[in-house]
């Protein structure tokens, strides 16, 4: 039988929804409304090249999923024996190298802009561990190239993983092992944090400078109201 | 009424000069404010577009101009035929199990003292035996019984104990080391046994490109498992000295390198650089400690926000009033 509810007059069909899927929604829509998530807008200090860096990481990840997609869609020895397939792999290969490149100086412009402020903590950590996790991913593609360079990683990281207690359950010179590792469980493990970390900025916003206010009142030309002349005495006093 | 935070009006800092936590905590509420001044038109998708295209020539460029590295592989045939003498002085020391892998303990070996510890910490001992290799089983007997070779030899050698298997593989090795050039065919005589003979045919097998075969076949026809034939490569000395001759060695910064002129793994440069310190990568337990150091690196980065004197490196270097120079510029 259902158990049909009858809203009263004051309650709107989705502020009564209490299931798990109406509550969700509603938790998702308070802190990541749409103009949050895809804004049209931003704070007037968003202005400087550092922030091309992390926009440019995206893309380079863009360019080696595509490419790494047509590489699996061969198989592992197909850029051996094919001039399109190695130009693929090159492609593969310089994305990565691109990839690391912006993630590196966007990751120091967050840590010069001390960008875990306001909140910002789980962003700067997602940062940290996408930079980790991708790591193992590039280090697993070097391993998985099937050419001289992947024989000699294998053999010489297979001693860092022993000693750490790794290596017997993640075998470098384990091939198979290895190329599922870089195809999918690694991949997958990227594109999941670096999701997350995305959609963190998008939840929390761009960082403001040090010192700043949360609007224009500190900067040249624009005159504070009485209410922030008022609240700026009383901090002084505060902190004397 | 009562008023949320993101209602209160807004709040000057306070002065550089006012500290303490009271400043602290104004700076931390500030910044995770909402943005009520001027704003900039964005467009989120035009942005990415437009990275996508310029990442896109750059990578496209790039890889048509540059290309990728693609040095051949090496195996066991090629090994046989580029250095013979070091592939039988190397299948002497797997028949005597002296090799570096058969002396290497866990996960290969169950030798004692053999793993890199730090104090009580032993955490390659944990695993165990987890990928058993028996060298002379794996890389010279059981390939030589499967290829029909040998096999007056093999059963000499089958009939000995393990002793005196171990005496005539070591006599060899040690002759094979003290005679001119390392050549096999000039060690002086001596009681060597089966041992002469089943190199000289373990050779014979490599060189011809059936022991490739045989050794990655004791895992089955799709077998994907390379760790028995690099581990007998890396024993001997000539896949180790082409690694060398391409700077791809440990000491030479070699986990950054890439063989040829291309860019290597460079983002590993601190992990490498760490081995290049004589006072860590002379250690005993080198790998262990470079692994520990760079874990411990990596949390302390994750949690730089939490870390006093760390966290305010940013407001001491101010680097940032050159990121946002426009805005310090209207201060």
């Amino acid at each position: 039988m259902s158990d049909t509810k009858i809203l009263s007059d004051a309650e709107t069909p989705a502020e009564a929804d209490r299931s798990w899927t109406g509550r969700t929604r509603r938790w998702v829509l308070k802190r990541l409304p749409p103009d949050k998530l895809l804004p049209n807008t931003q704070p007037s200090y968003v202005a400087s090249w550092i922030y091309v860096f992390g926009m440019g990481a995206i893309a380079s990840l863009l360019f080696i999923i595509v490419s790494g997609v047509v590489l699996s869609l061969n198989g592992p020895m197909w850029y051996h024996l094919s001039s399109v397939g190695h130009f693929v792999n090159s492609v593969h290969l310089w994305s990565v190298e691109f990839f690391f490149f912006f993630m590196v100086i966007h990751m120091w412009g967050k840590f010069w802009m001390a960008a875990w402020r306001g909140h910002r903590v789980l962003t700067w950590i997602t940062g940290v561990v996408s930079f980790a996790v991708s790591i193992v991913a590039a280090f697993t593609g070097y391993l998985v190239q099937t050419n001289f360079d992947s024989e000699w990683i294998a053999f010489q990281a297979k001693d860092a993983l022993n000693a750490s207690g790794i290596g017997a359950w993640f075998n470098v010179a384990n091939f198979g092992q290895m190329f599922m590792w870089h195809i999918l469980l690694l991949p997958a493990a990227v594109l999941v944090i670096v999701a997350m970390h995305v959609v963190l900025v998008r939840v929390h916003g761009v960082v403001p400078p040090l010192d700043a206010d949360d609007s224009d009142s500190q900067l040249a030309g624009v005159q504070p109201t009485p209410v922030q002349l008022i609240d700026q005495e009383v901090s002084h006093v505060s902190n004397d | 009424m009562s008023r949320t935070i993101e209602d209160r009006p807004t709040v000057p800092p306070a002065a550089p000069s006012k500290g303490g936590p009271v400043a602290a905590r104004r700076r931390a509420l500030l910044a995770g404010r909402q943005w009520k001044g001027k704003e900039r038109e964005y467009d989120l998708f035009k942005e990415l577009t437009v990275g996508v295209i310029v990442v896109g020539v750059l990578v496209v460029g790039v890889a048509a101009i540059a290309g990728s590295p693609d040095e051949p592989t090496i195996n066991l045939q090629s090994w046989g035929n580029a250095s013979p003498f070091d592939f039988v002085a190397t299948a002497s020391t797997e028949l005597g199990k002296t090799s570096s892998t058969a002396t290497y303990g866990p996960p290969y070996s169950t030798t004692t003292d053999a793993t890199q510890t730090l104090g009580p910490i032993d955490l390659q001992s944990l695993s165990g035996r987890r990928i058993p290799i028996d060298t002379a089983a794996d890389f010279v007997t059981t390939p030589l019984r499967k290829l029909h070779s040998e096999i007056p030899a093999l059963a000499t050698w089958d009939a000995a104990d393990s002793t005196q298997q171990a005496k005539w593989a070591n006599s060899y090795a040690d002759a094979i080391g003290k005679a001119p050039q390392g050549d096999p065919a000039k060690v002086k005589s001596g009681s060597y046994g089966p041992v002469p003979a089943m190199t000289a045919g373990l050779l014979a097998e490599a060189q011809r490109g059936a022991l490739d075969g045989a050794i990655q076949g004791e895992g089955g026809i799709f077998n994907t498992d390379y760790t028995r034939t690099i581990l007998f490569l890396g024993d001997g000395s000539y896949f180790p000295d082409l690694a060398t001759a391409q700077h791809l060695t440990g000491d030479q910064w070699g986990m950054m390198n890439e063989t040829g002129n291309f860019p290597g793994q460079s983002w590993l440069w601190l992990f490498s650089f760490w081995y290049q310190v004589p006072a860590i990568g002379g250690l005993a337990n080198a790998d262990l400690v470079v692994v520990g150091l760079m874990g411990l690196l990596t949390v302390l980065l994750a949690l730089v926000p939490f870390i006093p004197g760390l966290r305010s490196l940013p407001r001491l270097i101010p680097l940032h009033k050159l990121i946002w120079r426009d805005y310090y510029r209207r201060r």
